[in-house]
């Protein structure tokens, strides 16, 4: 199956180099058809789509939807969260104006965006009932969860599968016949809150994830993957293939140089500025306060990233990118900061209200997921703590951090995290039958300091 | 660990002695519970050694196993152990209430409501430590599958009577302590430490001599050293004076008692069954003397096991702990009717269903738990207040406003002035309890400064936000050097109530907070629900292999298949 599956063959782009130059949207395309082939004829129940970061899966999905409707199979699309929904019923709405979509929310007051009202073929209701007759029908697992006593759907498209728990798709795959399961396997595991030990290693663990369970019982289901991340710039796609993605690479849409970021005032020599030059050189940028113990909200590192995003916006950051001929102002709403911890975000947010800014997105790798910037500011996991404890090592949290961009990416951490982590190395108990994941985060954080510590302007605010 | 138990430790530290975390004990102790103090056998995997069990602190029963790895004495141990514990567990099921329940009707479908036995007690155990869990647990694996004669008359090595069932039984209720909050199996490791925090590791709070030490240290003794004499002092035949809560032992008594003893036993034994003179009474001899070897182990750990209920008990129970234990007695009601109704005793593994419907259930009764500990207790609050989960405050103005529906509904915007830093955003929920119990809902609405003058990031809410004017004198205002002092006054907060009012236009009487009251709004719900109804284990999907095998119950994973390494 694999070596006949173009979309493997195209994720070899150091064999495909070999014999002709690497086109990305060919590759791309190859893959997106071979997708829509095994979802539309194929025999097997379901299909698996892994998508590195940034590599068009929203619009995989709005293209997979759109023929599955136009085939005349009743389709029910399968989102984590509210704001995907509404992000993807919008999407679909867009591209197709006279496609019947249907909303499913639930019975809470402001259930979902207002935006869907200007959409004329999209229904929203809290009853399935009102929605039966749709070509498609779009909600999130918990909505879908409650529905009971209906005809199964010919077809169900789950987005972000991977961060699916796998209850959450016991819940809802009696609803559907066949399905395509699409998500990025490198970002953020789902979690309990609760101890899942006792069921670790049984392929149903209800904790793990809901495409690890559905492959535990289906190996044989074809598995694609998107091969070009459109978002990441050629100076960030290497890195983030190398270390969260070390078997499975991928490769930037843009070549170096299509992307350039530049500022219309000159640094002033201070540590924000020469860390903001360097990542406008390279892409990547560490600021590093000297090495110190601190609480979660280290005062300092939080007022370092937030002075970052205020000289960022004084000195006039323009972007150059294949998306238009013009340089581009880097405004408020193309950056974000993505931290840890909710307090810490609290933490960036009341220092950027004091400077002044407002209108920075400022969350948490969790929430960060699936979304896009032109730069990020990031606090690093490990900067200035005692301990590397599993949650602050976990590889999908550095990888949505180091993943939101499409110009320039900074880091902001206290020195020593390298021996940190040597002295922290991973001591999850080994579970029978769990299959390790590679990489581990420990490895993938030693591989994105090694690179960054390339590009670290040390500063002592 | 949450910032303000990591501040109680530091403030341990520094005191010398452990620093309460509560003011109230969340944990239900029963009037008579029944204490299970056990021990094992170095080196092989649930051998008991031992156990002093009972529901008299005066008057344990010594359990041992003279030569662990004779299965036969091993088995003679759990005959007891089942002689002293099932009785206990059966005294309780007889005494019931009829509660009323809605079940579905088989034929109609409907839910209709029918009488249900409750127990109005169930029986508690408790053990020393976390381990000791996970022992019982272990027990209740490797008892519950074993058949007694009379269940199968051919089965090659019948089990004593009682064994199998309080296999099940053990198993039951290691499963419920999965469950958080839970009390029917309590280690009081975790029970102390929850209320309690020591100036040393959670790891080094599981022993449970060291605990006790920082929690009630010797007059004069800074915890800490107390603490370091409980983990090491010896006396003089090298016995540590504070064992190992086990059921784990002190290797250096194994090595240089209880082997020696257990030799001298074997040897006596060899002698007696071979009718050499006297050797029946030094079989005796030798028996006598591991006993008092095992109890030496065990009997302080017991005493630890009471002291530490007794300073439990100093706390009054939590206002809606009968609640969730509650919940407890309907789990060891439903187990008894299990029994009674003769059904098998619990699969080795959960299938698919049964796995998420106990996770599922798991995570409803952890959030449960938070919110009922932040409830009933104002210390617990100040640590989700601090964590930006809640904010407690004065009301210092109540604006009436309507909702623009056809029948318009109160919506009351109420201004409260906190020094906390909630993470609200705009529209989050929020939740509280009326001063009569009652639970309201309520919508972030946006700042109000406390000179009077709206911010700006009020959107659209920026109209109906201005409800701080005319606050000039809020009060307050000379607050500066309070503990937010660098931050001022702190900060105003509009709450808009969305329930809680009853079902008229005008809310009811003394739903609406009134200006100069005191409020604690939380951003966590009060009485979460659970999750969605799952299928049916016979309909569960392809994507979790299909419904399973009942030809096949065991659903033991295949062997591994032999590779080139296995004959090496």
């Amino acid at each position: 199956m694999i070596g006949a599956d173009p979309a493997a063959a195209a994720a070899h782009p150091g064999r495909a180099r070999a014999a002709e130059p690497f086109d990305p949207s060919a590759a791309a395309a190859r893959a997106t058809e071979a997708i829509l082939h095994d979802t539309l004829h194929g025999a097997d129940r379901g299909v698996v789509v892994d998508s590195p970061p940034g590599a068009g899966k929203s619009t995989l999905v709005v293209r997979a939807a759109r023929e599955l409707a136009a085939a005349g199979r009743r389709l029910m699309v399968v989102a984590q969260t509210n704001a995907q929904v509404d992000d993807l019923v919008d999407r679909l709405a867009t591209a197709d104006p006279d496609l019947p979509v249907g909303r499913l929310h639930s019975s809470d007051p402001h259930p979902y965006d207002p935006v869907l009202d200007g959409h004329e073929s999209v229904r929203a209701s809290a009853k399935i009932a009102d929605l039966a007759g749709l070509d498609i029908v779009v909600s999130t697992a918990a909505k879908w969860a409650h529905i009971r006593h209906v005809e199964p759907w010919r077809h169900a498209i789950v987005d972000e599968a991977y961060q699916m728990r796998s209850d959450a798709l016991l819940a809802v795959a009696g609803l559907f016949e066949r399905a395509l399961f699409v998500g990025d396997p490198g970002q953020l595991d789902p979690f309990s809150v609760v101890g899942a030990d006792q069921w670790a290693g049984l392929s149903y663990d209800p904790s793990a994830s809901a495409v690890t369970t559905l492959l535990a019982h289906n190996p044989r289901l074809p598995q694609h993957r998107l091969p070009v991340s459109w978002r990441l710039p050629a100076s960030a796609a290497p890195l983030v293939s190398h270390a969260f993605y070390p078997y499975t690479p991928f490769r930037s849409g843009t070549g170096h140089g299509e992307r350039r970021l530049s500022f219309g005032v000159a640094s002033d020599g201070s540590g924000p500025d020469r860390v903001l030059d360097e990542a406008a050189a390279s892409g990547w940028g560490l600021l590093e306060l000297p090495a110190r113990r601190t609480p979660r909200t280290d005062p300092e590192a939080v007022a370092a990233v937030a002075q970052v995003v205020r000289r960022l916006l004084d000195r006039g950051a323009v972007a150059v990118s294949e998306r238009s001929d013009e340089p581009q102002p880097v405004a408020a709403d193309r950056i974000a900061v993505g931290t840890a911890h909710r307090d810490q975000a609290a933490a960036v947010r009341a220092a950027l209200a004091g400077l002044g800014v407002s209108g920075v997105t400022v969350d948490t790798a969790n929430r960060l997921q699936g979304r896009e910037f032109d730069v990020t500011v990031v606090l690093h996991p490990l900067s200035g703590r005692p301990d590397a404890t599993a949650f602050h090592l976990e590889t999908g949290r550095l990888c949505v951090l180091a993943s939101r961009h499409r110009q320039a990416c900074v880091v902001v951490c206290r020195a020593g995290v390298a021996e940190l982590l040597d002295e922290h190395p991973s001591t999850e108990p080994v579970q029978l039958g769990v299959t390790v994941k590679f990489p581990d985060g420990w490895e993938a954080n030693h591989a994105v300091l090694a690179h960054l510590s390339e590009h670290r302007v040390a500063w002592r605010p | 660990m949450s910032l303000i138990t990591t501040l109680a430790r530091m403030e341990a530290v520094r005191e010398g002695r452990a620093q309460p975390l509560t003011t109230v004990r969340h944990r239900h102790l029963s009037e008579r519970p029944l204490a299970f103090v056990p021990l094992t056998t170095a080196g092989e995997t649930g051998a008991p050694l031992g156990a002093l069990v009972g529901t008299d602190r005066d008057a344990p029963r010594l359990l041992i196993v003279a030569q662990p790895r004779d299965r036969d004495l091993r088995f003679a141990f759990l005959a007891e152990l089942a002689e002293e514990i099932q009785p206990y567990l059966d005294s309780y099921g007889d005494e019931v209430e009829l509660e009323e329940r809605k079940e579905t009707d088989p034929e109609t479908g409907k839910k209709v409501p029918v009488q249900v036995e409750l127990c109005q007690d169930a029986p508690q155990l408790l053990v020393p430590s976390t381990a000791g869990v996970a022992f019982v647990r272990l027990l209740g694996r490797s008892m519950r599958f074993r058949r007694t004669a009379e269940q199968d008359p051919e089965t090659p090595f019948p089990a004593p009577a009682r064994v199998p069932l309080l296999g099940r039984w053990l198993t039951h209720y290691g499963e419920r302590a999965r469950v958080p909050g839970s009390c029917l199996l309590l280690s009081l490791t975790e029970s102390l430490s929850r209320h309690w925090a020591t100036g040393q590791s959670n790891l080094e709070d599981q022993h449970l001599g060291s605990l006790l030490a920082w929690i009630d240290p010797p007059e004069g003794v800074p915890g800490a050293e107390a603490a370091l004499r409980a983990e090491s002092e010896r006396d003089e035949d090298g016995r540590l004076r504070c064992p190992p809560a086990g059921p784990a032992t002190d290797p250096a008594f194994d090595n240089k008692l209880l082997a020696p003893a257990m030799s001298r036993y074997d040897a006596a034994r060899t002698e007696a069954s071979q009718g050499v003179a006297g050797g029946s009474a030094r079989l005796r001899l030798a028996e006598a003397e591991l006993r008092g070897l095992i109890e030496s182990q065990l009997r302080p750990t017991w005493d630890a096991l009471w002291r530490g209920v007794d300073l439990l008990r100093t706390l009054p129970e939590g206002a809606r702990v009968a609640d969730r234990w509650k919940r407890d007695r309907w789990s060891y009601t439903g187990h008894r009717d299990r029994v009674r109704a003769g059904e098998p005793p619990q699969p080795k593994l959960d299938d698919a269903v049964t796995a998420a419907q106990k996770l599922a259930a798991r995570e409803t009764a952890q959030a449960q738990l938070d919110a009922h500990e932040a409830l009933d207790d104002p210390l617990v609050m100040a640590g989700r207040r601090l964590a930006g989960e809640a904010f407690a405050g004065e009301v210092i103005d109540v604006e009436m406003a309507w909702s623009d529906a056809k029948v318009p509904r109160p919506r009351p915007l109420v201004t409260i002035r906190t020094e906390d830093r909630p993470h609200l955003a705009e529209r989050v929920k929020l939740h509280r309890v009326t001063a009569d119990g009652r639970a309201q809902s309520g919508e972030f609405a946006g700042h109000a400064d406390l000179d009077g003058a709206d911010e700006a990031d009020g959107s659209d809410e920026a109209d109906e936000a201005d409800v701080a004017e005319g606050q000039g004198d809020a009060e307050g205002q000379g607050d500066a050097d309070g503990p937010a002092g660098a931050d001022g006054p702190g900060r105003a907060l509009v709450v808009r109530l969305t329930g809680g009012m009853g079902r008229g236009k005008q809310p009811e009487p003394g739903t609406v907070p009134e200006k100069g009251d005191r409020v604690c709004w939380t951003l966590f719900e009060h009485a979460p629900r659970g999750g969605p109804e799952l299928p049916d284990a016979e309909s569960t999907p392809w994507t979790h292999g299909g419904p399973p095998d009942t030809a096949a119950p065991a659903q033991s994973p295949q062997p591994d298949p032999m590779t080139e390494e296995d004959y090496l």
